[in-house]
């Protein structure tokens, strides 16, 4: 009660010293209803301008398709979609194809993923199945951190470690035994499709063991339960119980590993050996649209020459939207409904 | 009859006991094969980076092809001047997001913001290049620090979007109740009691934004661009330790190798030890999101 007393006070107070001439005003508002309508400003404000941050995303990606399309129209005009099937890149005379380009990211991606899955996935099934529990953290942040070396210190390692050494002991040595598959002969230059395989493998494991790692985890402990009890053995269980339930999501996993590589720029522009060129052999050098871009971008002279290689950014840009919503999806749909785990 | 068929099960449970030893094996050995040229980069790079590593390196501008010495001073000073300008303009609208996402975002426009900031984190860097290159660099008309920035600032913002998302909706809803029970108003609950609860994941997220785009080269190629001399203006090209490490490995030098080794040790040791020590103290298991 006295308490009520003293919380209506200050709202009859001002009520008390009006004279009768202004009783008929209403009273005057209360304080604190003063500050919350102030507030309401504020809150509506702040809102808006959260709202704004959001709306930067957005905007950012809308640039990034205007500036693409805008300034690729010019090449896209003059050649259409031939400039995707033809494979001269001649400046000199301003007639520009990219197939080397998409040839050679294709097939660098490509060989990526052949090394990198297995190793990935393997991984990945040691950390979260086998392997003891005081191991789990300090191997996955281990391997999580080769996600962390620069693209330009892989590429670096690469020209300076992993070229020599596959021209000096691993290309005799493929060429020796497959050589008769036509995938690998040649002069061993060291530089050239294989490396830039090789050192986008390394860089694209991390990503593919996280995944992978976080799917088989989203699967049911019964799961492996049930597949123990009817008698099988950890393998057995791994195999039937874990990896078939995640199947989607390992996919997932690796096509977003593909994303990276198809995107991955520096490291391979470092070995690939930069030639528009076609050739069957690993050993042959290659170019890939990322590497062009970063190699001649800022020397392109000419309108048609610039407008071709934002065309190519263009084609980069679309194909690594669509791999990553794949991914994206397949991921979801097998994490969905299971409480948000983390990579580590 | 019967000791036939239990010395056939026998059989074949040995048979699928050695396929279990056979996975295991293969599994491990895939973690080997993995961790070899982890520990190969490591190795090359405190093995060939700290040789050459010296005070010159760290204060002095490159020297002219031919002469020894010189350092990367200038590149260490405009890869500092080019995230600062990237996290002034990258770390509030990438947070600012976030708080959106998780706080009034729970619609459709919250859904397609969502998504498109995974679309932007899976662009490639050098494609963000050229985008800076079109809204900045042919504004200006020369390349800077400043388009750098912005193309470092574009990679950072979903990246921060979604750490910032994930860490705010950690924060309990009590507590935020709690805040408004004691009649303060909304936006002052959200910066003071969920922003401030979730702070430390926060700073994580930014941090990793942060180390991820420290060692980007792709899109400074044609925007930061490089140069040899110190450079404090941010609407002049500027050099970058990345860009300067590139360089000097494809050239023909082999001072200039041993000068890119030892950038990179400078660069990873910058990188590794922020990202460590970021996990470190935010604690395990907030960190999604994050590779």
């Amino acid at each position: 009660m006295a308490n009520r007393a003293v919380g209506a006070h200050p709202l009859t107070s001002p009520e008390l010293a009006v004279g009768p001439a202004l009783a008929a005003q209403p009273p005057a508002k209360p304080e604190f209803l003063i500050k919350d309508s102030t507030s309401q400003w504020a809150d509506r404000t702040f809102q808006f301008a959260m709202l704004a941050c959001g709306l930067t995303v957005l905007l950012l990606v809308y640039l990034i398709i205007y500036e693409l399309t805008t300034k690729g129209t010019l090449a896209r005009h003059a050649f259409g979609w031939r400039f995707f099937f033809q494979s001269d890149w001649d400046p000199v005379n301003d007639r520009y194809g990219a197939l080397s380009f998409v040839y050679g990211t294709i097939v660098s991606s490509l060989l990526a993923l052949l090394i990198a899955v297995p190793l990935a996935i393997g991984v990945a099934v040691f950390i979260t199945e086998m392997s003891p529990r005081w191991l789990r953290t300090p191997l996955a942040f281990t391997t999580e951190l080769l996600a962390a070396i620069p693209s330009v210190i892989y590429g670096l390692w690469a020209i300076f470690v992993l070229v020599p050494l596959l021209r000096q002991s691993v290309q005799p040595w493929l060429a020796r035994y497959l050589g008769w598959t036509g995938l690998v002969e040649g002069p061993p230059y060291g530089i050239g499709m294989l490396a830039a395989g090789v050192i986008l493998a390394i860089m694209i494991v991390p990503i593919i063991s996280s995944i992978t790692r976080e799917v088989m985890t989203a699967v049911p402990q019964q799961q492996r339960e049930a597949v123990l009890a009817l008698g099988a053995t950890r393998w057995e269980m791994i195999r039937m119980g874990v990896l078939g339930n995640a199947r989607a999501g390992i996919w997932g996993g690796i096509i977003l590993g593909l994303g990276r590589a198809l995107g991955e720029t520096m490291a391979v522009t470092m070995v690939i050996g930069n030639r528009p060129e076609i050739a069957k052999s690993l050993f042959a050098p290659g170019y890939t649209m990322a590497s062009v871009i970063a190699n001649e971008f800022s020397e392109a002279s000419g309108e048609l020459y610039l407008s071709s290689l934002v065309e190519v950014g263009l084609a980069l840009f679309l194909v690594t939207i669509v791999v990553n919503v794949l991914a994206q999806l397949l991921v979801w749909s097998v994490t969905r409904g299971t409480p948000a785990r983390s990579h580590v | 009859m019967t000791l036939k068929a239990s010395q056939a099960d026998l059989s074949v449970s040995l048979w699928r006991r050695a396929i279990d030893l056979l996975a295991t094996f293969a599994a491990g050995s895939a973690v080997v094969l993995v961790l070899l040229p982890l520990g190969a980069v490591f190795g090359y790079l405190v093995y060939k980076g700290i040789g050459s590593l010296n005070w010159a390196f760290l204060s002095q501008t490159p020297k002219p092809v031919g002469e020894a010495g010189g350092g990367m001073a200038n590149a260490i000073a405009g890869s500092a001047l080019i995230l600062g300008i990237a996290s002034v303009i990258g770390v509030p609208v990438g947070i600012g997001a976030g708080v959106y996402l998780a706080e009034y975002g729970r619609n459709r426009l919250g859904d397609l913001i969502r998504f498109t900031a995974d679309v932007l984190n899976g662009v490639p860097s050098i494609v963000i290049g050229i985008v800076a290159y079109g809204i900045v660099v042919l504004r200006q008309r020369h390349f800077s620090a400043l388009a750098g920035g912005v193309a470092l600032a574009i990679m950072m913002i979903p990246t921060i979007t979604r750490a910032t998302e994930e860490m705010v909706l950690l924060v309990p809803t009590a507590v935020r109740e709690a805040a408004y029970g004691l009649g303060v108003s909304r936006w002052r609950t959200t910066i003071s009691i969920t922003l401030r609860t979730a702070m430390s994941g926060v700073i994580t997220g930014v941090m990793l934004a942060f180390a991820r785009v420290a060692g980007e080269t792709a899109p400074l190629l044609f925007t930061a661009f490089g140069n040899t001399y110190w450079n404090w203006n941010m609407n002049q090209p500027t050099a970058a330790l990345p860009l300067q490490i590139f360089v000097y490995a494809i050239s023909p030098f082999d001072e200039w190798h041993r000068q890119a080794w030892a950038g990179a040790l400078v660069l990873i040791v910058l990188i590794v030890v922020s990202v460590s020590a970021v996990r470190l103290v935010a604690g395990r298991g907030m960190l999604k999101g994050s590779s």
